[in-house]
């Protein structure tokens, strides 16, 4: 084989005591997709920072080409080739497309000037060979664009500087199926081109499809790198946990009780006239696309947005619009799908975050009692299987997935009668899923909660909901029974009306008001 | 994953107790010795005299209940360029009822209640009226300043109620009343902002609203309640002043009170944008621009030139503060 691109030798980083990248020594080749997989915290991101430069390693060296080179900041590892794409775009949105794509590298007229008729040029070429010219416009402004059009032009970004190593770390958690196929299909003509690929993510069925050697990292350290060429998902998961996982769908006979949540003709400003009964003991999967409504729906049943008509009815009790306090005190839990912006407070520890929604039961006479506080969340959390050196670390310090269980636990620790997860194993590992799988089941198994589950993934929509809604446009366009919902019924009914003459057209751009 | 570098048998290690103090507190806590080392190779012979040193104490008395205030509306999230108004309110309202009563009691409520109603009347607009704070109050200020001058008709009213001088010139084991007072308001809001649910919530609000507001708060009470709160902590500086100069003066609380109290809290770690900043960081804040202020005087720095040296304070206070976060 030829000569890699990036070799790391005993790359080693550590924060404080805690070990998140211990004596690595991997390469990484042209025309090559190397998979990393690991569990929750295994120092996947924490391995790209390095090869970034965002951080220095403790130990250890990063060769690119045969030379041995250390990177004071991303620039320099831009400079050498890498370039890394993060889950949250780095895209300015108040730029248009072609500034943004070629930002840090615009072409010029008398140097100061910028060369509008080349830039709109040169960005309608790249458009068109990333199948994109139908989707954006060079002078289009990004501020409207959804995740999948964000990543993308991050992904030209790289690719127009030459990058020759390209870093995908959990490219697909917001994006669609749709969206996943189209991503899948750029990374093969990537690696056709000769570009060497880091494809970080926990869905397996993506590594399998897409690599071409599987890199393993478990507690920091490198267990095993091996070709892709006949791995299962089953091993690859063995390989990760250290453990065989047991069905994640068991089958089971879903006990419903009566109505314990009841929506009559909600309408906010972003969805209209939506109407669901939720049973005790029933888990409701919420389907659609990006943009349909799905986490708005949630944000107007527990309060967040203003409702302008309908009713929201908790055990026959009509709950006050906008009033998030209301909802919670009748027993409505919502963890939100985006973590940092809207479920996390990022200056605050991780038992601060843990215990935000329980005041009373982490207080005594209105002042804040640690040792409840620790007692409580210190169970939930063991449960839970969080990695982290302290509940009294910043919450930042915690890996993606394991920030995601810190959000759970919060509402965990709540009595609640429904409980809404808006994608709720978004960057969780395989391992973890099943457990939170696990959980949802014990909630409405032997707690009796009602829970609505909201997904863009289709075997977690299928495999959890005893019966699917299906959104689309800020409206329920398809209810299905466990039995009765297929892939296919579902993807049908998620496809916006008016759009089915050209439906890879219309299906990204409504991303906007998430 | 154990803590390795810090459970030395006995487990009180130097970096046990750098981590306690925590390190902005102890960069604070060099800067002042810092200032005091000056102060007193300059002016050793008065700088450190027990009368010098309770006049620094007396000085900052004031300054410290506003600096502590104001930490509590930046952690939300929010600033209060009012405070130096409502200090002059209330020395007016505090002065006139004394006057028409006799009574310092109903003179203290009064400044209390003056103090608050102006803070609700902040946090009223703020919420309600989506305006940004910055410029409410800083539109308050000279609505808060006018009605002080027409309640007074321009005039310092003077008090002559002993028992209500005594808040201000009093002293108890050797310390002066206002400082009492002083760490009685420390106490009290360390506890308030650090201890009870309804303070730890202001870090929630000012970390990230959309969060809070998921959590379950109910952001336009807190934010009014914030304000509130920030008035009356005003009441008890303009009662303060009024019992030490003796008068209600509708001028008075304007030599920049505000700018040394914003400057105090972000000095003592606030954040611009919310969600951080302690008392006792506050605290070190306005014992650093106390002997700042003292030992400029003892210095013969000339007043104008004092000017320039706290506005200079502020801007580098503001310019660590943000420089810290952002290597975070
Ligand atoms: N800035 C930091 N400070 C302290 N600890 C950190 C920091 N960044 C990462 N860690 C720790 O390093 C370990 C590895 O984290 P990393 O983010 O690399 O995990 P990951 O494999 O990407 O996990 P995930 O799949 O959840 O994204 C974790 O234990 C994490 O808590
Ligand atoms: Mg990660």
């Amino acid at each position: 084989m030829a000569e890699p691109f990036l070799r790391m030798k005993g790359l080693t980083r550590h924060f404080g005591p805690v070990q998140a990248l211990n004596d690595v020594t991997l390469d990484v080749h042209p025309g090559q997709v190397l998979a990393l997989v690991g569990e929750n915290g295994a120092g996947k991101s924490t391995m790209m920072r390095l090869i970034e430069g965002v951080f220095e390693p403790t130990r250890g060296t990063i060769e690119v080409a045969g030379r041995s080179v250390t990177f004071d900041q991303p620039r320099d590892a831009h400079a050498a080739g890498i370039r890394v794409i993060h889950q949250e775009p780095e895209i300015v949105p108040d730029l248009t497309v072609a500034e943004n794509i070629f930002a840090g590298n615009l072409p010029r007229v008398a140097r100061h000037f910028l060369s509008w008729p080349t830039l709109q040029a040169k960005t309608a070429e790249l458009l068109a060979a990333f199948g994109m010219a139908h989707e954006l416009r060079p002078r289009q402004m990004c501020s409207g664009l959804g995740p999948a059009q964000r990543q993308m032009i991050e992904i030209m970004r790289a690719v127009q500087a030459g990058g020759k190593l390209i870093a995908f770390d959990e490219p697909t958690s917001s994006l669609t199926d749709e969206e996943t196929r189209r991503l899948f299909a750029i990374i093969n003509r990537l690696r056709d081109d000769g570009v060497a690929i880091i494809y970080i993510s926990h869905r397996l069925a993506e590594i399998t499809e897409l690599a071409d050697r599987v890199a393993v990292l478990r507690d920091g350290a490198l267990v095993d790198d091996l070709p892709a060429e006949g791995l299962t998902e089953e091993r690859i998961t063995h390989l990760m946990v250290g453990r065989p996982l047991s069905d994640m769908f068991p089958d089971r006979d879903p006990s419903t009780g009566d109505v314990v949540l009841k929506v009559e003709g909600l309408t906010t400003e972003h969805v209209s006239d939506v109407s669901l009964e939720l049973r005790r003991g029933e888990v409701l999967g919420i389907g659609g696309l990006i943009g349909a409504g799905r986490s708005e729906l949630a944000k107007g049943i527990f309060g967040f947005h203003r409702r302008l008509s309908g009713r929201v009815l908790l055990d026959g009790n009509e709950l006050p619009s906008g009033d998030t306090a209301a909802a919670i005190a009748a027993g409505i839990g919502f963890a939100p799908e985006d973590r940092k912006e809207e479920a996390l407070l990022l200056m605050q520890t991780i038992l601060e975050n843990a215990v935000l929604c329980v005041p009373e039961k982490v207080s005594t006479g209105g002042f804040f009692s640690r040792s409840r506080a620790l007692k409580l969340i210190s169970d939930i959390s063991r449960q839970m299987r969080l990695k982290a050196s302290s509940l009294d670390a910043p919450i930042t310090s915690l890996s993606g997935g394991n920030q995601q269980k810190v959000v759970l636990t919060r509402w965990l620790a709540c009595d609640l009668k429904v409980l809404i997860l808006d994608e709720p194993t978004r960057g969780i590992d395989v391992g973890a899923r099943s457990e939170i799988y696990d959980l949802i089941r014990n909630l409405t198994d032997s707690a009796g909660l009602g829970v609505i589950v909201i997904s863009s993934e289709m075997t977690e929509l299928l495999g959890l909901s005893d019966r699917v809604l299906v959104m689309a446009d800020g409206q329920i366009r398809g209810t299905f029974d466990r039995a009765e919902a297929t892939e296919e019924k579902v993807m049908r009914a998620a496809i916006p009306q008016g759009a089915h003459a050209a439906p890879d057209n219309n299906a990204f751009s409504k991303g906007t008001d998430r | 994953m154990s803590d390795r570098s810090a459970t030395a048998p006995g487990g009180f290690t130097l970096h046990r107790v750098v981590e306690r103090i925590g390190i902005h507190n102890i960069s604070l806590l060099t800067a002042l010795i810092g200032l005091l080392l000056i102060f007193g190779i300059l002016r050793g012979d008065v700088f450190f005299s027990t009368r010098n040193l309770l006049n620094i104490g007396m000085g900052v008395a004031i300054l410290g209940v506003l600096a502590i205030s104001q930490t509590g509306v930046i952690v939300s999230g929010g600033l209060d360029i009012s405070v130096g108004a409502m200090v002059g309110l209330t020395t007016v309202a505090t002065a006139m009822t004394i006057q028409a009563t006799e009574m310092a009691g109903l003179g203290i409520v009064a400044g209390l209640l003056v103090g608050g109603l102006a803070g609700l009347v902040n946090g009223i607009i703020i919420t309600y009226g989506r305006i940004n704070a910055v410029i409410v109050t800083l539109g308050t200020m000279a609505i808060f300043r006018g009605v002080a001058f027409i309640l007074s008709d321009g005039q310092s009213i003077s008090i002559f109620n002993d028992s209500f001088r005594w808040i201000g010139t009093g002293r108890i084991l050797g310390l002066p009343a206002p400082v009492w007072i002083l760490l009685a308001v420390v106490v009290g809001f360390y506890i308030f902002l650090h201890k009870s649910i309804v303070g730890r919530n202001y870090y929630a609000i000012g970390g990230n609203p959309i969060v809070a507001r998921l959590s379950g708060l109910n952001i336009p009470r807190y934010r009014v309640a914030i304000y509130a709160v920030s008035g009356v902590m005003a009441g008890i500086g303009g009662i303060l002043l009024a019992a030490r100069t003796g008068s209600g003066q509708p001028i008075s609380g304007s030599d920049g009170l505000e700018l040394e109290a914003i400057t105090a809290a972000f000095l003592g770690g606030c954040a611009m944008q919310g969600g951080r900043g302690t008392v006792v960081g506050a605290l070190l804040g306005v014992a650093i621009i106390g002997v700042l202020n003292n030992g400029m005087i003892l210095t013969a720095v000339p007043t104008f030139y004092q000017m320039l040296a706290k506005g200079t304070l502020l801007i580098v206070a503001v310019f660590l503060a943000e420089f810290r976060l952002n290597k975070a």
